[in-house]
């Protein structure tokens, strides 16, 4: 195919204008209005200045940011890294040659998590975890006696809501990959009498392993973004004690209206986006 | 041979708990839908009752909330498609200068978090007096959707046989033809498929309306679910759980229909094909 199209540029054209009104612009927006001080309110609101690094002098020094750096790494490695992938890969690979009426049953159920917009599955987890809830309820059956999860162990709480809500993506990934290992390979290694654990670690983990980074990539970056299901859980608090850098952002944009503070952190979200954006296209070996 | 279906039996015990975890807040708002008196805690219902589906479903501001959110989704979907589709196709069937450099850029959005965009576009809505405007909310969707449809659309359209249009050319068809009466219905599967996952994705979308829409009339229904349990005060669990479990099946429904189209389960949305 070396032929060239004539009028190529007026079927780009829509997508072209869309992505870069829409897409392009607020990116550009960002950067540049990280460095000014925009406001709604207070004196900063009358006059828009640009005032270089002053955003981001005022970030690293403002323990609130520090603190919301901390719990976004926090929610990343124990909701995404170890609660998703881990727990993705572990159902995927108990579900392998099971019953298939059974896996079934099991894969509706972890799904049904997934496609349940995360506005209802906060509002599942609210109740589940309320001081009358499910969990306290069952606790209960134990001798425990009831615990103010929200309160005591917000973040326990919304990691484990974005489990419930995430884990079906990594599992599903994880099935197809598993089904694609070709059963001689297992087979033979069962024959050199291989235990499962060692099938694991030497087949079949190194076999799935490309799919393993594209998906850690991709929830990683998924899990960065996640706002909806923490702000409507907690609304980052009690306190600062949920309050990831997208809540944060938000707080200082559209409560404190602080506009060119909110696009600083904004910016720096951006950037963990781009830098883990890139690696996830560096695992994928893309060809185009 | 007994250890191995010992082995055999503690994995099937460990999937049913799992399982049973992850089954329970679902059970909960299922039951809660059709108690009159449901509270936070699962249990079944002393009487069931269909009243809190009809609550929800009698009362004119859900319904609009409804419409809303079915006009923004489905607004988008359409979008979505049509514009992928045409820039999918020299993209897929021809060579161009930036070809390279222009799928690499859209693969590259399609993993953004859109999360740290939505301050400046905020700005720029204000400034454009687009807020609030539900027309420059679904656009702003479409093209925070785009990349990935036009991804996926560009790898599904590389799988449909150029011979085809080929021959349709021979008969005399233009290009537009052949795109429109050849590889489009060919690719129905695909086109479906990038409409469901679109459609879902935004149906489901909180953050993007909370933010760029402030009037009550033109909430779409994930946004006046929040209001619902963040304002009353007294929360009416039956009552919401019903109009969230409403509100739900459309993804499910959609969810269903989907996995009908795509045969070998489930690959990364065709995005390792390259």
């Amino acid at each position: 195919m070396t032929r060239k199209m004539p009028g190529a540029f007026l079927f780009l054209m829509p997508s072209v204008l869309l992505l870069l009104i829409f897409f392009i612009v607020p990116i550009f927006l960002t950067i540049g209005l990280a460095f000014t001080n925009m406001a709604l309110t207070g004196a900063a609101a009358k006059s828009l200045e640009f005032v270089g690094f002053q955003n981001f002098v005022n970030m690293f020094h403002d323990p609130d940011f520090r603190i919301s750096v901390w719990r976004t790494l926090i929610f990343l490695i124990f909701s995404a890294v170890i609660g998703q992938v881990l727990l993705g890969f572990i159902l995927a690979l108990l579900m392998k040659e099971k019953n298939v009426t059974f896996r079934r049953v099991i894969g509706i159920i972890v799904i049904a998590g997934w496609v349940t917009p995360e506005i209802v599955v906060a509002f599942c987890m609210v109740a589940f975890f309320s001081d009358n809830g499910s969990l306290n309820q069952i606790l209960g059956w134990f001798g425990v006696s009831p615990i103010s999860w929200l309160f005591s162990f917000p973040m326990v709480s919304v990691i484990i809501a974005n489990i419930w809500h995430g884990t079906a993506f990594s599992m599903m990934v994880y099935q197809s990959a598993l089904d694609d290992i070709p059963k001689e390979v297992e087979e033979a290694a069962i024959i050199d009498s291989a235990t499962g654990f060692q099938i694991i670690r030497h087949i079949t983990i190194p076999m799935v392993k490309g799919s393993i980074v594209t998906n850690m990539m991709l929830v990683t970056l998924q899990t960065l973004g996640v706002f909806t299901l923490v702000y409507t859980m907690t609304g980052g608090g009690p306190g600062t004690s949920t309050q990831t850098l997208p809540i944060f952002m938000y707080n200082q944009a559209f409560v404190n209206y602080q506009f060119g503070y909110g696009t600083a952190i904004s910016l720096i979200l951006l950037l963990i986006g781009i830098v883990a954006s890139l690696f996830y296209m560096r695992s994928m070996k893309v060809k185009v | 041979m007994v250890k191995h279906r010992l082995q055999r039996n503690i994995q099937y015990g460990i999937l049913v708990v799992l399982g049973l975890c992850f089954l329970l807040p679902l059970l909960w708002i299922i039951l809660a839908s059709f108690d009159p008196n449901a509270q936070q805690g699962i249990k079944a219902p002393d009487t069931w009752t269909l009243q809190n589906f009809k609550d929800v479903l009698t009362d004119s501001g859900n319904l609009r909330s409804f419409g809303v959110g079915l006009v923004l989704s489905g607004g988008q979907a359409l979008l979505v498609v049509i514009v992928s589709v045409l820039a999918a196709y020299p993209l897929s069937r021809y060579e161009m200068r930036f070809k390279k450099s222009f799928l690499l850029s859209i693969l590259f959005m399609t993993a953004l978090p859109i999360t740290a965009v939505m301050v400046p576009v905020f700005q720029m809505f204000l400034y454009l007096n687009l807020q609030n405007s539900i027309f420059a909310t679904m656009l702003f969707l479409t093209s925070s959707s785009l990349p990935y449809g036009i991804w996926m659309m560009k790898n599904f359209m590389d799988s449909v046989p150029i011979d085809l249009e080929e021959a349709a050319w021979m008969d005399g068809a233009s290009v537009w033809t052949g795109l429109r009466k050849v590889v489009a219905p060919l690719m129905l599967p695909g086109i479906s498929t990038i409409a469901i996952f679109t459609f879902s994705g935004s149906w489901g979308n909180f953050f993007v309306p909370y933010i760029l829409l402030q009037t009550p009339d033109k909430l779409p229904a994930s946004v006046t679910i929040y209001q619902f349990f963040g304002s009353h005060g007294m929360v009416e669990y039956g009552r919401l759980a019903a109009f969230s479990l409403l509100y739900t099946m459309p993804s499910v429904v959609l969810y269903i229909f989907s996995q009908r189209y795509m045969s070998k389960g489930f690959s990364m949305g065709g995005a390792t094909k390259g």
